[in-house]
């Protein structure tokens, strides 16, 4: 697979490793009232799709930024690749 | 038909006209007491010993494709009992016993060779882990060995075990692990389990479940609704996808497994070894084909089919261990989908929803223990109780901070 990062241009998906699904940048508030079952949820259930996937990528070999990548878990086809700060940041939840 | 040394000579001199088909091809009938989503090995186990030992009636096995076509026809084959947890190890070590007995019990040739298994020890660390292991299994019952170098290679004598890099420094055995022909399980366990009346139903995909007041009354499919009193799960790496259909979420990835299998040679590797510098793992078919594999592909995945970095990670352990593999032509290769859990171990639970049982979380570990997740999955069905074996299998344990991880990976199923 080729990851097309927003920075450097296509790049091979071996350079990458992988943590998992998107939703890992919402982490919850531990202040809340529903704390534990929300971190429960956040850390361990998944939606693991079969299709389109938003999941976290490490450029580990590369210029160490986490980036979302859009794939197709059938396909392996990659869609959309953005810099997860950039998403985090539209997100509110980076600065 | 029962099988026996007297059949095949009968058949022999007859022109082989007797042979019958080992099980029927039924429609599906309006209602069942029990449905099995799922034709590998832990749905066709499951329905076997319903029928066979927990005397229950009017079971269905429904499969979307055929049986056979899953992860149990994609495997290569090792079982062992060389677990190191309480949760997992007796579990599987009444796997390996039922392996022991299970072609007189359901009177076919699934080919069970106890060849032995060694995990080779490289470093100092390693040796202390493998001695605690060998010491876990044997307080279970379990069979443990902590060989030599010189032992190893009175076995193995192609092995370099002063290698510069990776020197092997001992191993620890199982000797009896070994492999099994992976489909005939398949097969042994439909053909017991129809000849007992279980209706195997092929190319009926369930598409949804009938849910009434936290009830399930049955299940949708493609050859229209079948209703059960009691619907069990046993989809291996389609298990996200099955249960969301009941608006569940599991902890779960599905990833993509590889495994590969060279032309066919005369005997070298007389047992299962696996490389503790790396990941690679390889065992001989009885056809003479080194069937070899290793790491997750390590993305969510459910195309069947992985990509070539991992190839060549595999490669590269294999020639590290045994650089003749070099020699040999690659013959096939290809890709199943394991359902990885948060914790690398399986559930075998009720779910919330009355009537509606699950069994998953098999990463790339699940043909050795058919036999078992067969027999306590039955059991669970049946008596609405866990087996005594399966009691830590829970789905509540991520929640109460019970996980049963071998690896000590924590939630990244990948890892694990
Ligand atoms: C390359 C590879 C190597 C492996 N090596 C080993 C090994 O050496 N030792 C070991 O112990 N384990 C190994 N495993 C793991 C093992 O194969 C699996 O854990 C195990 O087979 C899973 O259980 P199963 O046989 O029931 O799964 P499957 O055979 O996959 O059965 C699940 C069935 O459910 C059906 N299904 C899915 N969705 C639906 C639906 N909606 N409706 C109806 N039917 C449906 C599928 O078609 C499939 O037939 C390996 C796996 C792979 C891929």
């Amino acid at each position: 697979m080729i990851i097309n990062h927003p920075l450097l241009g296509p790049r091979d998906a071996a350079e990458f490793t992988y943590l998992g699904d998107a939703s890992l940048i919402n982490r919850p508030d531990w202040q809340s009232e529903t704390a534990a079952q929300d971190f429960y949820e956040y850390g361990y259930l998944r939606s693991n799709p079969a299709g389109e996937h938003r999941e976290l990528w490490f450029h580990e070999a590369g210029d160490r930024s986490w980036l979302v990548v859009t794939r197709n878990t059938v396909t392996h086809e990659i869609s959309n690749v953005e810099m997860a700060r950039d998403v985090a940041r539209t997100q509110g939840r980076s600065k | 038909m029962r099988y026996s040394g007297f059949q095949v000579i009968k058949e022999a001199l007859t022109g082989h006209k007797g042979w019958k088909p080992v099980w029927r091809d039924p429609e599906p009938q309006a209602h069942y007491d029990i449905i099995i989503i799922g034709g590998g090995g832990h749905g066709l186990a499951t329905a076997y010993y319903l029928a066979k030992e927990f005397g229950e009636k009017k079971i269905a096995v429904l499969e979307k494709g055929w049986i056979g076509g899953g992860n149990v026809g994609r495997n290569t084959t090792i079982i062992r009992s060389n677990y190191l947890l309480d949760g997992n190890e007796p579990f599987y070590e009444m796997s390996l016993k039922l392996w022991e007995g299970l072609e007189q019990d359901f009177n076919y040739n699934a080919m069970v060779s106890q060849r032995g298994i060694l995990n080779l020890i490289h470093s100092d660390a390693q040796r202390d882990a493998f001695t605690r292991r060998g010491n876990a299994m044997i307080l279970n019952g379990a069979d443990a060995e902590m060989l030599s170098t010189e032992q190893i290679l009175d076995r193995y004598p192609f092995l370099n075990v002063n290698d510069a890099r990776f020197p092997i420094k001992g191993g620890l055995a199982q000797h009896r692990g070994g492999t099994v022909r992976h489909d005939a399980v398949a097969w042994g366990y439909a053909r017991g389990a129809d000849m007992r009346g279980v209706d195997i139903i092929q190319n009926c995909e369930v598409t949804g479940f009938r849910l009434e007041n936290g009830k399930c009354l049955g299940v949708e499919t493609s050859r229209g609704f079948i209703g059960a009193n009691k619907v069990g799960c046993a989809v291996a790496g389609s298990s996200s996808r099955l249960m969301s259909k009941a608006d569940m979420q599991l902890p779960m990835e599905s990833h993509v497994l590889q495994a590969f299998v060279s032309e066919g040679l005369k005997p070298v590797i007389p047992g299962v070894i696996t490389f503790g510098a790396g990941h690679f793992y390889c065992s001989q078919s009885d056809k003479g084909g080194l069937v070899f594999g290793g790491d997750l592909d390590g993305y969510n995945s459910y195309a069947q089919r992985g990509n070539m970095p991992v190839v060549e990670d595999v490669c590269e352990g294999g020639m590290a261990l045994m650089p003749m593999l070099g020699r040999a032509r690659l013959l096939r290769m290809w890709g199943g989908i394991m359902d990885m859990s948060m914790d690398g171990s399986p559930i075998i639970d009720k779910t919330h929803i009355d009537g509606l049982y699950f069994n998953g979380g098999w990463c790339y570990g699940g043909f050795k223990a058919t036999p078992a997740s067969g027999f306590c999955f039955a059991h669970l069905l049946s008596r609405d109780a866990p087996h005594p074996n399966a009691t830590k299998y829970r789905f509540d344990r991520f929640s109460r901070g019970l996980m049963i991880d071998e690896k000590g990976m924590g939630n990244q199923p990948n890892l694990h």
